[in-house]
């Protein structure tokens, strides 16, 4: 079965999405806020910004964090001065680098949900005596939920699916960067066939198992208020 | 100080409201004139859902809005019906009766179970509204802006978007509305029906701009009225069931000057209503009219004549006592009758519309 360096990949893998997944959600849902909201101008370029790493080669993004985050780039010199070190090789690196390369899937379905509830929810809550803040909590947070159910497991699923940031800003070290992806990667170039096939097989498996649920959940008919 | 003091100025693309008027600070003023007129966005100036370039809102003594001051629409006393009844679909209907009415505190004057009961929503109350009609959704919808305990209910076409059967099924809710609540309401509609059933006082508006305001009766009878009603040109009398005529199922309503036979409604004698005569149904003879089926026929005097919407029609306004009524004959009659102010005629009343 699968081997113990497997399951240290696949335990460090969740750890990494889930906590990425967690962080996106307080990022995320403000810009996804801002931008189903605004009118700024901003508001094109900045969500291009938020949506460039759907397109940037992984590796792309990868070398930019890697220069930003060592010891001579901006967020490297920070962290040194906080006496936190550098980022890059350690498990913090990879979440900053997750966050940033899975942030669209957290922000484009929270928007799309944001933009579907429109005005009029908000306009009735005014009338009600809630203030923007507490309108938030108790009528857009309630009417976004499947949206948030869909950017989680999407934000999820895409963490766990990443390998070239992974390589540029963690490099392979076990346990504490060598994800998932990258351990079939080894197993590969070991060519250790066999246990490359098991875990991707559990891969596979589970990646299927993400999109099935949601389009199952997606094709439920739900009645419109 | 009793009084809602409202100047809005707003410039939109394709679109300009330049208002300045003051509505009564009781009883329902009707917002009504045609589709783009600005009425619907004059209410959501009162509400503080617009936010004008211009503007200053005094509420009874209070600023809700000027240069300096702005009161958001949250922190304002009002009630607020919009056009589909927009209930928030994830709660139920308690759970969106008890959302404005946690957040307003003991603001409320008119409590919860008034709300429920005036509504007749009690056996709704632990439904989705998914699950609920366009009217019970409507009329939850105004127990909802009436849970908060409003100062001022504003509603905004609540029947508009509903058919005729559900109209009919809201319509005695909002007469008892009208009759029960202490508050001011402002209405906004483009029915006629609805403002002659419902309103004390008329905002006509065209353009947005407000081009007759005053109270409904005298406004409607007015011959100047710049906005065409067409068919549902006519006037609304305040009246009271005098006699019941059980074997022909007829009732005599009663106002100063005369009185009119209509079809029984089972109302009691003493009973006050609203009747509505419309202009096509009051016609004018000179002579006696002799045997005739129109049976609601009393002497009056011509006090003016008008053009109306149709270059072959006229309007003419008579008085019997203190009550006046519009008819419209042709340009034609007015001229063969001689009908001019101050003629001796008779009115033949067709038919009326009895309102509760």
């Amino acid at each position: 079965m699968l081997t113990d360096t497997d399951l240290q990949a696949i335990w460090l893998t969740v750890r990494l999405a889930a906590l990425t997944t967690f962080i996106l959600f307080f990022i995320g849902t403000p810009i996804a806020w801002w931008l189903a909201r605004t009118r700024s101008w901003w508001k094109g370029p900045f969500g291009a910004v938020v949506a460039l790493p759907l397109v940037l080669p992984p590796s792309v993004l990868g070398f930019y964090l890697l220069l930003a985050m060592g010891p001579n780039g901006p967020v490297g010199q920070f962290t040194q001065s906080l006496g936190w070190g550098t980022l890059p090789f350690t498990f913090w690196g990879l979440v900053v680098a997750s966050v940033f390369y899975s942030l669209p899937f957290m922000v484009q379905p929270l928007q799309n949900a944001f933009e579907a509830i429109g005005e009029r929810p908000l306009e009735v809550a005014a009338t009600l005596r809630a203030s923007p803040f507490d309108t938030f909590f108790s009528v857009v947070l309630p009417l976004a939920r499947p949206g948030f159910v869909t950017a989680g497991i999407l934000s999820f699923a895409h963490t766990v699916g990443e390998f070239g940031v992974v390589l540029m800003i963690g490099g392979n070290i076990p346990g504490v960067t060598r994800v998932a992806s990258v351990q079939i990667y080894d197993h590969v170039e070991a060519m250790e066939y066999a246990d490359a096939h098991r875990l991707s097989a559990v891969m596979l498996a589970f990646s299927f198992a993400v999109l099935l649920g949601m389009y199952m959940r997606r094709n439920t008919p739900r009645k419109e208020a | 100080m009793e009084s809602i003091e409202a100047r809005f100025k707003l410039d939109w693309p394709g679109f300009s409201l330049d208002v300045d008027i003051r509505l009564p600070g009781r009883g329902v003023t009707a917002l009504f004139g045609h589709s783009g007129s600005g009425k619907t966005t004059l209410l959501r100036c009162l509400a503080g859902l617009e936010n004008p370039s211009c503007g200053r809102l005094v509420f009874k003594g209070k600023i809700w809005q000027d240069d300096n001051t702005w009161l958001p629409t949250h922190h304002r006393p009002i009630g607020y019906v919009f056009q589909e009844a927009s209930l928030f679909p994830h709660l139920s209907v308690l759970g969106n009766l008890h959302y404005g009415q946690k957040r307003s505190g003991s603001a409320s004057r008119v409590s919860l179970d008034t709300a429920i009961e005036l509504l007749g929503i009690g056996h709704l109350l632990g439904r989705k509204p998914d699950s609920l009609s366009g009217g019970e959704r409507q009329r939850v919808g105004m127990a909802r802006a009436l849970a908060v305990g409003p100062e001022i209910l504003l509603m905004d076409e609540p029947l508009a978007a509903l058919d005729l059967k559900r109209k009919k099924e809201i319509l005695p809710y909002l007469e008892r509305l009208h009759d029960e609540l202490d508050i001011p309401v402002i209405y906004v509609s483009h029915s006629p029906d609805e403002v002659a059933r419902l309103a004390d006082h008329i905002v006509a508006m065209d353009g947005g701009r407000v081009v007759a305001h005053g109270p409904l009766g005298e406004t409607l009878a007015r011959l100047d009225l710049p906005i065409r009603l067409g068919e549902d040109a006519g006037v609304v009398l305040d009246a009271t069931i005098g006699e019941i005529d059980a074997q022909w199922h007829l009732a005599r309503v009663d106002f100063p000057g005369g009185n009119l036979w209509t079809r029984d409604h089972d109302l009691p004698v003493g009973r006050k209503v609203r009747v509505r005569v419309l202009a096509r149904d009051v016609s004018l003879t000179l002579d006696d009219p002799g045997r005739s089926s129109i049976q609601n026929v009393h002497p009056a005097v011509v006090e003016a004549v008008a053009d109306d919407d149709h270059p072959a029609n006229r309007l003419v306004r008579v008085t019997l006592g203190e009550t006046r009524l519009l008819s419209r004959l042709t340009r034609r009659a007015v001229e063969q009758l001689g009908i001019v102010p101050g003629l001796p005629v008779r009115v033949q009343v067709k038919s009326v519309a009895l309102m509760e």
